[in-house]
């Protein structure tokens, strides 16, 4: 791991429009705050993990960086360059260098082409003129890299499981040596037992062939094992930014706190004796966020300032960010 | 004599494809009071046991063996007798709440709907039965929400208006499959610690079926782990994750990376779940075992006890072998 950063993302805001249709001219158009300022950085070889409940904004931060949807403002440097101030053709240069991988893997691999075709397919877009054979060569390299056996390249997604499926998704990310890889909840449709075999393939790929991994997910404990940083959501709002150690042990934000003590350990003695901690209600509409801090509806700290400021993302300790007002 | 009994139940579905034997020779047992928690990975066969017990199956579905509750034969029974056992008895609740609502009723009218038509209640009194069971499960303003559709609630409420309305016969029995895998984990403790709750307080049985061993741990006095259609392990949950003794089930407990561990690499379980077009032969778990050995591939071992402690597993291995 070296110290180069690769990306810088700064007060990055994403709106969506969800005005009905039968509104008034007049009425004031609706916007649901989907990603609300949010900045990080992430070095060559870091691992960083977004973790929030369903709704945070974690999947359209994703897409956002790689502008597959269109956001307010804020930066995304990619060595230094603007990605979203680039035009399209130009974008298009930096897309082979960001590669992503989705969360069902059998829905985001066409039917009707051969898993040879689906892998190829990045390459033939970016370089057309690449001969047949050296696109059936680094197809069988990046097979075998993943754990698929060459003689499958003919077969139809359908025709493997959702283990294999994954491989093959990433197989089709891999192919251009991507230097960074954003993983929308990879292993959340795969059964334990085939979870552990696509983790520990990414993990090994990862040293292999020196990746950055932006790794999404909604199950703590699978992001505390593969990141080396974690970024914890909370309706479209940054609440902490940490180390995955620190997150785990000495979590500053009341909603971190309530999030790491939900996540069940497979222990009956540990579970039986645990102290949870419950958060109260239900998560708050993203079209109307409550005012000040987004958290404080369901807070057991909540204070008056909770409600009247927005607590700003501040460091605690040596690279360990919070942002709330009562953050020791 | 148990509560409930389950003994050799077999459950096929006659596809277009030949026959698929989703569970094979499963017995188990539950006393009044417990909670057994079924694990299993997608296709183990854990849900098919329960629907077999509920006359859930699908047209193409048959089940035999013998499943008694409270001494009586409840496998394979008519429609009304079944429909008597459902209301009155046993209760269930299912992994999707959206789905299993339906999204043209108001809550009030699907609540009241079982005690009218069981219960013989009239509607006033069915509805306020009704809101006192969702201020049970801790919905608020219960008194209005009742009017509104399943729509207008969120996950989390609308798995606790499913639960209240499988609570509304005061049932001796619920089973709740997958009741929180389509929840978030705070939710999700929300949802296991109102569980908990209702099984104290009415002191209801329940079985619970997951495939996530950490909602396991807290949740349940014995478990049962599937694989391939059959029981490979029944122990108390301590015991089956301080002493697993099958294979199978030690592979499940290492391959879940755990937050308060910091493991370098997980422990994989290599290859593929079976296929359950294939007849059983032998056990389902040998193709991906480590300790596999050629008896394996040929007979299907049986539900023994080791060690005592009601502790049963399926295994020609001996457990010593395993460590």
């Amino acid at each position: 791991m070296n110290d180069e950063t690769l990306m810088q993302v700064e007060n990055l805001k994403v709106h969506f429009d969800v005005s009905s249709e039968g509104d008034m001219p007049w009425t004031k158009r609706k916007k649901l705050q989907a990603v609300n300022g949010v900045s990080f950085e992430l070095k060559s070889g870091e691992t960083l993990g977004i973790v929030g409940e369903s709704g945070c904004g974690k999947s359209t931060l994703a897409r956002a960086i790689i502008s597959m949807v269109p956001s307010e403002t804020g930066r995304v440097l990619w060595f230094g360059k603007d990605l979203l101030a680039l035009q399209k053709t130009e974008m298009r240069k930096h897309r082979k260098e960001i590669q992503m991988i989705f969360q069902d893997p059998l829905a985001s691999l066409n039917p009707r082409m051969t898993i040879g075709e689906i892998i190829a397919e990045p390459l033939k877009t970016h370089y057309p003129k690449t001969s047949k054979a050296d696109i059936k060569a680094r197809v069988e390299d990046v097979m075998n890299k993943v754990g698929l056996l060459e003689n499958l390249i003919n077969r139809y997604p359908h025709e493997f499981s959702g283990g294999q499926c994954q491989r093959i998704g990433i197989a089709r990310a891999l192919i251009l040596k991507p230097k960074l890889i954003i993983c929308d909840e990879p292993v959340s449709a795969l059964d334990v037992s085939i979870q552990a075999q696509v983790i520990n393939l990414l993990m090994d790929l990862q040293k292999e062939m020196d990746l950055t991994l932006i790794f999404i997910a909604h199950d703590l404990s699978i992001v505390k094992h593969i990141s080396t940083k974690i970024m914890v959501l909370y309706l479209g709002n940054m609440v902490e930014l940490a180390k995955s150690e620190d997150i785990y042990n000495h979590p500053r934000h009341p909603y971190t706190q309530a999030l790491i003590s939900a996540v069940p350990i497979p222990d009956p003695i540990i579970e039986k004796n645990k102290n949870l901690i419950l958060i109260e209600g239900d998560l708050p509409s993203p079209i109307n966020p409550p005012s000040g801090c987004v958290f404080r509806t369901r807070c057991k700290k909540a204070q008056d300032i909770c409600s009247q400021e927005k607590p700003e993302l501040k460091e605690a300790s040596s690279s360990h960010e919070v942002a709330c007002h009562f953050n020791d | 004599m148990s509560f409930l009994e389950v003994k050799n139940l077999n459950v096929e579905f006659n596809t277009a494809d030949g026959i698929v034997r989703a569970v094979n020779n499963v017995s188990f047992s539950l006393e009044e009071g417990e909670i057994l928690a079924i694990v299993g990975e997608s296709g183990s066969g854990k849900s098919q046991t329960v629907f077999a017990m509920m006359g859930l199956l699908d047209q193409n579905g048959r089940a035999t063996g013998s499943v008694k509750f409270e001494d009586q034969e409840i496998l394979n029974l008519s429609i009304s007798e079944l429909n008597l056992i459902r209301s009155e008895k046993i209760a269930m609740i299912f992994q999707d709440p959206m789905t299993s609502l339906n999204p043209y009723m108001k809550v009030s009218e699907q609540m009241t709907e079982v005690l009218i038509h069981h219960k013989g209640l009239s509607k006033t009194d069915a509805i306020q039965q009704s809101i006192s069971m969702l201020d049970a499960v801790q919905i608020p303003e219960a008194r209005n929400l009742i009017r509104m559709y399943p729509h207008e609630f969120s996950g989390g409420m609308r798995q606790r208006v499913m639960i209240a309305m499988s609570l509304l016969c005061n049932p001796k029995l619920l089973i709740a499959d997958e009741p929180t895998t389509a929840l978030d984990v705070t939710v999700q403790a929300q949802i296991m610690h109102l569980l908990s709750d209702i099984q104290k307080e009415f002191g209801t049985s329940i079985i619970l079926i997951t495939h996530d061993l950490g909602v396991v741990a807290g949740n349940s006095d014995d478990t049962l782990v599937m694989y391939g259609g059959q029981v490979m392990e029944i122990a108390t949950t301590e015991l089956i994750y301080a002493r697993p003794s099958h294979p199978y089930t030690q592979g499940l407990i290492s391959a879940v990376p755990r937050l308060d561990d910091n493991a370098d690499k997980l422990k994989t379980i290599q290859g593929n779940p079976p296929d359950a077009m294939l007849d059983p032969v032998g056990c389902p778990f040998s193709p991906r075992c480590k300790f596999s050995q050629d008896i394996c591939s040929t007979q299907t071992p049986e539900l023994l006890e080791t060690g005592g402690n009601n502790h049963f597993r399926a295994c020609h291995v001996a457990f010593e072998e395993l460590l």
